[in-house]
């Protein structure tokens, strides 16, 4: 076989299925990719070469074995190399969240999204970069260097996934998982070319991600198209006992058929500002045309508190993540730094380890948490986040999905933002409410700026819609090949 | 509004994080800048609208209290920069 890492994933089932290509192979010939790449890239934070290749000599038993049975029950992840995102644990693995405070972590346990996997046959190829915490929009916040995007290295990949979302577009690896607590798979799936599912809320455990603001963060996965989602993410979809928020409402198959003949599309005014940049305001426009072509109906919506998200969000999420983030202290794990009693190792450990903006967060979290200031800035946010979700709800009373953009801009310059954290988190204008809401959404390439950047779109549906997303996604898929266009990289 | 290096300087105790004389300058205008943007907030009016604090539809599950194995305490403890008998160790609490 030539090249298999220029398979899709569902290409790549289909050949382990037929004893084409070994899940060694393919996992060889994601390693030596990787080491070819990513030195440009870095969209690896730690690689796992032995676990990988135990994995796919295991995969392939079970495929040798369910061959000799001519059994078809195996799940298409079955011997599929996947990246998995720093801020989910895997047992005995360095998993850092992209912190020097969790550096040299090796986690007890597997996450429940990496458990069912691996129980599905996926092999893991290693942990991919992550802005700090999962607090960033570029890869740029890491604490252990930016990843550069497949597409122009001068760029960033987008964030907080980044990492997964560079590797995917790079055939690194055939799908990485990323966690969405404002835009985190979307936005970089968005900059970098592939598509990436944010699930509702409670879809997919929490169990075993580091948390980062707990009543938004979500669990999914990124590929190159949404039908090589629909088995990563059903392999980790369901509830799970050991997350208290975890749904008890059974999966959907998603059954991709290619129609959409009875899809209703709304299209929020609100969503199509002031300073979006015009290819991105084309692009989503042209890709709602393709829609309406295949037969969806498209109607002119309204969300009418779409801006407060932004302030909505910049409280909660510093709030939630300021408790979440008071566990990093030196005792139990990671490094400890200087003090002669347990408070001076406190200030000294959290001070020197965490970097600045997860400082800026806590910071501004403690300060919204705090007496006097409680009821203005926290209280105030939650009552506000209550009418964004409202609005989505009305809206779906008269139609299906939501599109629009998934970010103003296409992927922007490394640094040009400096150290400007309002700038960047403007940002995340687009992705944040799905996540006020804990709605699911998908994002997928729509075309290219003039300096061929991808350009992203995404669909927005009522929770637990996360098939009919899928559905829509791959039915766009099946009338254009935006999606199947890949950066030229060559090796370092 | 303005934080002053008073107000960053109690936060930063509260939250436990020792700050350069830099970073509480830097923090004092970005949190201002920040907390104006969110300002806007307050002119939305509230005062009919319950607060969503978290997005889980069903009401906390419960589960029978049956005795089960949890994590080995070696393992609780292999990621510990210090520990002793069993237990973490840390830096004196109080002054002996």
């Amino acid at each position: 076989m030539s090249d298999p890492t220029e398979l899709t994933l569902l290409q790549a089932a289909a050949a382990l299925r037929s004893g084409e290509v070994s899940s060694r192979e393919l996992t060889r010939a994601c390693l030596d990719r990787i080491s070819s790449l990513d030195p440009k890239l870095h969209a690896f934070l730690a690689l796992t070469p032995e676990l990988a290749e135990a994995q796919a000599a295991e995969a392939d038993r079970r495929l040798a074995e369910a061959r000799r049975h001519s059994s078809s029950a195996w799940p298409l992840t079955l011997g599929i190399p996947i990246a998995v995102k720093d801020v989910l644990c895997v047992r005995d693995v360095p998993t850092t969240a992209g912190s020097r405070i969790l550096e040299g972590f090796r986690p007890p346990y597997n996450a429940t999204a990496v458990q069912r996997l691996v129980e599905a046959g996926a092999v893991i190829l290693g942990k991919t970069n992550t802005d700090e915490f999962a607090m960033g929009s570029s890869t740029e916040n890491s604490g252990f260097g930016v990843t550069h995007n497949p597409w122009n290295l001068a760029r960033v990949p987008g964030g907080s996934s980044g990492g997964s979302a560079a590797a995917v577009a790079a055939r690194l690896s055939f799908a990485g998982l990323g966690s969405d607590t404002g835009g985190s798979i979307r936005q970089p799936a968005a900059f970098c070319g592939v598509t990436g599912l944010k699930p509702s809320y409670g879809r997919v455990s929490r169990y075993g991600l580091i948390a980062y603001g707990s009543s938004l963060d979500s669990v999914g996965c990124l590929a190159r198209s949404a039908a090589d989602l629909v088995p990563v993410y059903q392999a980790m979809a369901g509830h799970d006992p050991h997350d208290s928020t975890s749904a008890q409402e059974p999966v959907a198959p998603a059954e991709l058929n290619g129609d959409v003949r009875r899809l209703r599309i709304g299209v929020p005014e609100e969503y199509f500002i002031e300073g979006i940049q015009p290819a991105v305001e084309q692009a989503v426009l042209a890709a709602v045309d393709v829609f309406s072509q295949l037969g969806a109906t498209v109607t002119r919506i309204h969300l009418p508190h779409t801006d407060l998200a932004l302030p909505v969000y910049y409280l909660i999420a510093p709030a939630e993540a300021s408790a979440n983030l008071a566990r990093y202290d030196g005792v139990r794990f990671g490094p400890r730094r200087g003090g002669q009693d347990l408070a001076a190792q406190y200030l000294t450990t959290r001070g020197e380890l965490f970097g600045s903006e997860v400082k800026r967060r806590i910071m501004l979290g403690t300060y919204a948490l705090s007496a006097g200031y409680y009821d203005a800035y926290y209280g105030q946010a939650q009552k506000v986040r209550t009418l964004i979700r409202d609005d989505f709800d009305r809206a779906f009373t008269e139609v299906d999905v939501i599109a629009c953009p998934v970010a103003p801009t296409t992927a922007f310059g490394i640094g040009q933002h400096g150290d400007d954290p309002l700038s960047m988190y403007l940002e995340d204008v687009f992705t944040l409410p799905a996540n006020l809401a804990g709605i699911p959404a998908v994002a997928f390439p729509v075309g290219f700026d003039q300096d061929g950047l991808p350009v992203g779109m995404q669909l927005h549906g009522p929770r637990w819609t996360e098939h009919a997303l899928l559905r829509a996604a791959d039915a766009y898929q099946r009338a254009t090949d935006w999606h199947v266009r890949r950066p030229e990289l060559s090796a370092a | 509004m303005a934080l002053t290096i008073e107000e960053v300087r109690h936060i930063a105790r509260l939250a436990r994080l020792r700050l350069t004389p830099d970073e509480e300058q830097r923090y004092a205008e970005q949190l201002s800048a920040i907390l104006d943007y969110a300002a806007r907030l307050s002119r939305v009016d509230t005062s009919a609208i319950p607060p969503t604090a978290g997005m889980s539809p069903f009401a906390a599950p419960l589960r029978t209290d049956d005795p089960r194995a949890s994590l080995a305490r070696e393992r609780a403890l292999a990621n510990a920069p210090a520990a002793e008998d069993g237990f973490f160790r840390v830096p004196p609490v109080l002054e002996s």
